[in-house]
């Protein structure tokens, strides 16, 4: 263990820790813009810069290691001299079209100009330097003209998503974030997942699905529905719609990670197609023989249709015998609702003919 | 690690990700067996591009190098399992040079595998549909077990037997007692007492039969056995094998409540339609691969008249006992009274060990969810089994031979289809195929075909292929592509106009039923 | 044993052989007067070598004969025979092939005007530059070469070697002037099984190519000199990182590293010893910021050339995370003279705080240019006066920077500084990596200063925001101030973002970046309030209108 003094505070911290996380172990919070917990530091954005007895300049918090006695300071006049310059040139490189991102002010950029009385009109750019939405990815949105070169999109591709898609092209103030070696997201190799969209500070990139959406009025964490591998997400919730869909460092299986059907494969839940109404066949309301392909379909409702199934499962259980009905229950169902169907089958019926689709 | 008959990186695609960090960051050593080029190969140590079927020789191989070479884990052998013997004797026919011929792998790879296996330890074994999905799926099973027996990679992190599980919730279902021979925590049907656990708790008489699997209930319509089937959640004719069976079978069964979230290539045959609530709308737990049971919150309601699918069993169970000649007793459990999931879970925990310590309440405090088996309220949870002692005991080594599979290519038939699923979509494909942006990227299903097999086949530029077998046909787009070897094709389910289940056999695996999904042959052409 | 060529011999016979005389046809000349020679026979009496840098570009390729020194250029390999015939055979100097004196210049003129020999005088680094044949390693044996190896590997042990660089006071070369021996001895004092060598000959700085003059004429000693550096700090493996221009220089490097592993200089069981040193070379590819050594072994490691955070340094982890020891192409080339004599031998020359010499690009307003090896402590007047041959066209001097880009700007009042590390930091200015751009009195500081800041606009890596920005925003305001559009207050403004450059950038590209600025505010702020307040550029070379736009705006790359 490293002792070290964080603002006259004693922190001990283990060896390799960085100072940035140190502060935050000692509830101190630096300004950061290209760090990110789950991501190897970069020490580029140097808005995290603290003082450090012993070194003549400013050092880049977030990539410099403690040592044994080290004493740290994280913010005084200089150094939030030093934050508003960084934040200036920043937004000098910063130029926002005005439309509506859906992200409801985290945009780290902005929070940390607010936060230091920065003129944002007057400081951001007049002028766009890129297209906006400049890549066809369906999910992923590309305005290059608020990135801020933090390179987190990257790191996120390559230590997250193991994918490298991203990466820098081009040097000094002609620097920028590409795809590939300049090509599209997808041709990129482009798993899709948004890892890059959720580490992004700035709304550089950004949901495609859900820009012109709003803010959501609440997140509701909940287990996807797809694979088994069990990831955790938020659905965003406006006006009892799910508009995005977010990940968490926090989630246990998955941290931030998630795929592209997790991620963005949300949108069946709104679909069109989805059964809205109970329904029975004609022929079964009316008494009549089943007709061949089953005849037409009616819109009932629930006292009609359970009374109707309720009636037809116990005569068909009563006449052939209870082994005569099989259940199928659902992978995709809650583990409640699938131990009610197993009590069904066999309370309720009397029979083991139980199964799913385990084996498919 | 071994991954083997797992496509992890498009099937898993979180855990693909962490497999390759591992690789990237850890250093671990990778070895995947797999008949494709899938993705995960290009992080992989070695890549043994075995001959589809060919998953025992392969392991029997492996094995046998170890013994060769005296890698075997002596002191686990002799103190934690039986049965080793047999297994010796077993792998005395799979010389690695009569490996190497069942499997095309060459010589030098299966040793060079072995050493990786054998020499990095922990070493733990992934596996997912790969394995299953043959009639000697269950063979499989038992083979890997035995290799991780062998090298002692069992009950420590890192290392064991690590199935890979399809959907979302198929270890709950599969919890819950949604198979046919035993109840929730798998509590057998045909033993006295769970059964008469479970008559006391539910107030009714108990079958003491084992049921029918899918696979058996549906072609038993056909033959009289089957009158009514119930369907939560699922769609036969897509992912089942050889679906124009399935769909002749449903269209002859009596009664069919289908009870889904959206109209299904099912729906056409069923007489009632009860519209569910999807995972956003309600509450209650899903247990993932891991045994790790994760609470799932109701974000919206449901649209129109949609119920979640707990209300509406319920309710039915509620009039069907309400009627009829079946009579339940008053007993603990025996009312269908909930007012919440949460109430279903208490049930659940008080009828399974297994979950006897999960509630919701203690889910809600702990987002990070708890590994079954969950003894009691206090009990942490079980990340992982087979610590200190196999659950049964001693590990029991099984010997397994070689089976070819049920149907290989012929002078009519002669390539062979492998089947499997694609990053963008999920199963029957009835949730992805109504995704806008998922569609966008892959909109229609493709048939991959090594470029040499194209070269004959004379597809020469053309786009579309018929691929026919015993049991139907369709047409699709080719794909060419070295991902898959020559005389092989790869196709997936998730579009009914053109889904692999036409081809598909029904040819099971003896124990656990499952159909040989991976491997039937086919006769493919060039369309126009 | 080996057989080797003693230069022994009644005349000395060069001829220029760097890449633009090789285009030109160098090659053929060598090889043409080399069969004259054996066919008159006078293989025994005349020693044919080759020589790079000559400068004059007109004259190549161009042939040198000592002791007369008399230079014939261009030469045509059909006029070999002519040559070996006449001078050499009958000591007939050939007139009208003669390059008049009056048309040499650079470091040609340097070289004809010393006859009797080439002139050695203090040279130690560059010591055997155009006497041997710098892919011969018999030549370089035979001059002292490999000794100083033998002599640490059977009589001394690492500590010994570092220890004896410590005396000697060396400083890196690069710029810093850190104490070489201390560096070595931190790398040598770090844990760890695998440790690595890597030699700096990334040289980008503008107008400088003293590094590439070493390892075109001398390679070996670099070869010997890393060899040693291994041996001290405990590597077996070393990388020389090569500017990718330098063809040349990778293509003698190559050979001579061949050379050393067939005489089993390095490899395994180097001379027979338990050390073992395996050396590799790494082209650059064009990138400024890959002269930055965390940036270079990013490079080498096949990663994007940007800087890294620091700490730790490369000394604890470096390559690949092991501990590495980076040096600049001078200052390896210093070592095998050392170890062979002694640090005390090395402390006689140069200053008591900077001991050595310097090899100087000089380039700029000035009537001679070239490398020149010099004692370290040399005032900048002695500079321009003695080896630059004074100002060109009698004009006045105005200003040096040094260092390349990453120099300073020296005032006339300030050229009386003696060049070496302790004066020079004393004085406020940079001594640079060694190259001198003397400016005469016609020369716009602003001009010339925007002129810098555009490289550096370019050359940033992009990784942090003071540089990647700072540098195009500076840029920016200069070119506003050259246009006459700028404020007064424009001054603050660069003032302040030199201020972040300095202190909030990541690495010393950005800090260096913000010297100029710096310096030009301070030493010649009249002359840039001129442009701002009375609308003139004194000097007439600002445009002080806007012009056409430049049309090198954004090129977005992808579909941006």
């Amino acid at each position: 263990m490293i002792t070290l003094k964080i603002d006259g505070k004693t922190v001990e911290v283990p060896e390799n820790t960085t100072v940035l996380r140190a502060a935050e172990a000692a509830g101190i919070t630096i300004p950061t813009l290209c760090d990110h917990p789950d991501l190897t530091p970069y020490g580029g954005c140097r808005l995290c810069v603290v003082e450090v007895k012993g070194y003549r300049l400013p050092m880049a918090s977030c990539a410099l290691p403690v040592s044994q006695d080290m004493e740290v300071i994280t913010e005084n006049p200089a150094l939030a001299e030093a934050r508003r310059g960084i934040l200036e040139l920043l937004l000098s490189d910063y130029y926002d079209q005005g439309y509506e991102d859906g992200l409801g002010g985290s945009n780290e950029l902005l929070h940390w100009a607010e936060h230091y009385h920065i003129d944002l009109e007057q400081a951001m750019a007049k002028q766009p330097r890129y297209r906006v939405d400049s890549d066809p990815n369906p999910f992923v949105w590309v305005d290059m003209n608020k990135c801020i070169l933090c390179t987190r999109c990257i790191r996120a591709c390559a230590d997250v998503q193991g994918r490298f898609v991203w990466s820098l092209a081009a040097r000094g103030a002609h620097t920028q974030v590409v795809a590939g070696a300049g090509t599209t997201m997808l041709d990129a190799r482009c798993e899709s997942c948004g890892a890059c969209v959720a580490y992004c500070p700035t709304g550089a990139l950004n949901n495609k699905m859900s820009l012109h959406l709003g803010a959501a009025d609440r997140k509701v964490t909940t287990t996807c529905t797809y694979c088994g591998v069990g990831c955790q997400l938020e659905l965003n919730v406006k006006d009892d719609k799910v508009i995005r869909v977010t990940s968490n460092s926090d989630a246990a299986v998955n941290g931030m990670r998630l795929c592209v059907k997790g991620r963005y494969g949300y949108d069946f839940i709104h679909h069109p197609d989805r059964l809205t109404q109970p329904q029975v066949r004609k022929y079964l309301l009316d008494g009549t023989p089943r007709p061949p392909g089953r005849g037409e379909w009616v819109t009932v409702d629930w006292d009609t249709a359970l009374d109707l199934t309720a009636a037809k499962l116990s005569a068909c259980r009563d006449i052939y015998g209870s082994n005569s009905l099989g259940i199928l229950c659902s992978a995709k169902c809650l583990n409640e609702e699938n131990y009610l169907f197993n009590k069904f089958a066999r309370q309720v019926i009397g029979t083991n003919n139980i199964d799913h689709c385990a084996r498919l | 690690m071994l991954i083997i008959g797992s496509n992890t990186t498009e099937q898993h695609p979180v855990f693909g990700t962490m497999i390759r960090q591992a690789v990237m960051h850890r250093g671990v050593k990778l070895v995947v067996a797999d008949p494709r080029k899938i993705d995960i190969t290009e992080f992989a140590t070695l890549h043994l591009q075995l001959r589809p079927g060919t998953d025992i020789p392969l392991v029997n191989g492996l094995m046998n190098i170890i013994l060769e070479k005296g890698w075997e884990d002596r002191d686990f052998i002799l103190n934690r399992t039986e049965g080793f013997d047999e297994v010796r004797q077993t792998l005395e026919h799979y010389t690695p040079e009569h490996v190497a011929q069942l499997t095309g792998i060459p010589l030098e790879k299966l040793y060079e595998a072995a050493e990786i296996l054998a020499t990095n330890k922990p070493m733990a074994v992934m596996w997912a549909m790969g394995i299953t999905q043959h009639i000697v799926g269950v063979n499989n099973v038992m083979d890997l077990a035995n290799l991780q027996m062998m090298l002692g990679n069992l009950g420590v992190p890192g290392g064991g037997v690590n199935p890979l599980r399809g959907q979302n919730n198929v270890q709950g279902a599969c919890d819950m007692g949604g198979l046919p021979n035993v109840y929730s925590g798998y509590q057998n049907v045909t033993l006295d007492a769970s059964r008469e656990k479970f008559e006391a708790a539910w107030g009714a008489q108990l079958s003491q039969t084992v049921g029918m699997t899918v696979t058996e209930m549906i072609p038993g319509i056909e033959e009289d056995k089957i009158h009514a089937l119930y369907v939560l959640g699922e769609d036969p004719i897509v992912s089942d094998p050889n679906s124009s069976h399935i769909r002749k079978c449903m269209e002859e069964c009596d009664l069919v409540i289908l009870q889904e979230i959206f109209p299904s290539e099912t729906s056409p045959y069923a007489d009632i339609l009860l519209p569910g609530a999807s995972f956003a709308e309600k509450s209650g737990t899903f247990t993932n691969t891991e045994r790790r049971v994760q609470m799932v919150h109701q974000a919206i309601s449901p649209p129109g008249e949609a119920r979640p699918d707990w209300w509406i069993i319920a309710e039915i169970a509620r009039r069907v006992l309400a009627q009829g000649a079946r009579q339940v007793q008053p007993a603990p459990y025996s009312g269908w009274e909930y007012e919440n999931t949460s109430q279903i879970m208490d049930e659940v925990a008080a009828l399974t060990p297994s979950y006897a310590g999960v509630s919701h309440a203690r889910l809600e405090r702990d987002p990070a969810g708890l590994h079954w088996p969950v003894k009691d309220a206090e009990h942490p949870g079980t990340p992982i089994l087979h610590v200190g002692q196999f659950t049964r005991g001693k590990g029991h080594f099984m010997p397994v031979e070689h089976v070819p599979p049920a149907e290989l290519p012929d002078e009519a038939y002669p390539m062979l289809l492998n089947t499997g699923r694609v990053l963008y979509h999920w199963h029957g494909g009835e949730m992805t195929r109504r995704s806008a942006g998922l569609l966008e990227i892959y909109s229609h299903a493709k048939i991959e075909i090594n470029p040499e097999d194209a070269r004959m086949l004379g597809l020469n530029g053309k786009r579309r292929v018929r691929v026919s077998s015993r049991r139907g046909s369709i047409e699709a787009h080719a794909w060419i592509t070295d991902r898959v070897p020559t005389g092989m094709i790869f196709s997936n389910f998730h579009f009914p106009e053109s889904s692999a289940n036409e081809l598909t056999i029904a040819a099971l695996d003896p124990v656990a039923k499952i159909p040989e999904y991976k491997i039937c042959a086919v006769r493919v052409e060039a369309l126009d | 044993m080996m057989e080797v060529k003693v230069i022994n011999k009644r005349a000395l016979v060069l001829v220029s052989d760097d890449s633009e005389s090789r285009r030109l046809g160098s090659q053929e000349l060598l090889q043409a007067l080399r069969t004259e020679i054996d066919r008159c026979g006078l293989a025994n009496e005349v020693d044919l070598n080759t020589i790079v840098d000559v400068g004059a570009k007109n004259l190549l390729p161009l042939v040198i004969i000592y002791p007369e020194a008399v230079v014939y250029g261009p030469v045509h390999p059909a006029d070999a025979g002519r040559i070996v015939k006449e001078h050499l055979s009958q000591g007939r100097v050939i007139e009208e092939m003669i390059v008049p004196k009056h048309q040499l210049t650079g470091r040609i003129a340097w070289l004809a005007a010393r006859s009797g020999a080439l002139p050695a005088a203090q040279r130690i680094v560059l010591e055997r530059a155009g006497r041997i044949d710098p892919e011969s390693i018999e030549d370089y044996i035979i001059y002292d070469g490999y000794q100083a190896l033998t002599k640490a590997l059977t009589q001394m042990t690492p500590a010994q070697v570092i220890e004896e660089l410590t005396i000697s006071g060396l400083q890196g070369r690069g710029g810093a002037g850190f104490p070489t021996g201390k560096k070595w001895e931190i790398v040598a004092s770090t844990s760890g099984s695998k440790k690595y060598v890597i030699c700096n000959a990334d040289e980008s700085e503008p107008g400088t190519y003293k590094d590439r003059v070493i390892l075109e004429s001398d390679p070996h000693s670099i070869v010997e000199a890393m060899a040693l550096a291994a041996y001290a700090i405990g590597a077996d493996e070393g990388f020389i990182y090569i500017r990718g221009e330098y063809q040349l220089a990778q293509q003698r490097f190559q050979k001579a590293i061949e050379q050393a592993q067939a005489l089993g200089l390095l490899g395994e069981h180097i001379l027979g010893t338990d050390f073992s040193f395996h050396l590799h070379i790494h082209s650059g590819a064009g990138a400024y910021v890959c002269g930055e050594e965390t940036a270079l072994i990013e490079s080498i490691e096949g990663k994007r050339g940007e800087p890294r955070s620091r700490p730790p340094y490369p000394t604890t982890h470096g390559l690949w995370g092991c501990p590495t020891l980076v040096n600049n192409v001078e200052t390896l080339a210093n070592v095998p003279p050392i170890l062979r004599r002694s640090g005390e031998w090395y402390k006689k020359f140069g200053t008591p705080s900077s001991p050595g010499t310097k090899v100087y690009t000089i380039f700029g307003n000035v009537n001679l240019t070239g490398v020149f090896e010099v004692p370290m402590g040399i005032t900048l007047r002695e500079a321009i006066s003695i080896y630059a041959k004074g100002m060109k066209n009698g004009a006045a001097f105005k200003l040096a920077q040094t260092g390349g880009s990453s120099g300073s700007l020296i005032p006339a009042s300030l050229q009386d500084t003696p060049l070496d590390f302790a004066a020079t930091r004393k004085a406020g200015v940079s001594l640079g990596s060694g190259a001198l751009l003397i400016a005469d009195e016609n020369t716009c500081v602003v001009d010339l200063v925007k002129v810098l800041l555009n490289f550096f606009r370019f050359e940033s890596c992009g990784k942090c925001t003071p540089c990647r920005i700072g540098t195009q925003r500076s840029y920016e305001i200069l070119t506003r101030i050259t246009q006459g559009q700028a404020e007064l207050d424009a001054l603050d403004e660069l003032l302040k973002l030199a201020d972040q450059m300095v202190r909030l950038s990541n690495c010393g590209l950005g800090q260096t970046a913000a010297v100029p600025i710096r310096d030009m505010l301070k030493h010649f702020r009249t002359e840039v309030e001129a442009h701002i307040q009375l609308g003139v550029c004194p000097t007439g070379v600002c445009p002080m209108r806007v012009e056409a736009p430049a049309a090198e705006e954004m090129q977005p790359l992808a579909s941006a």
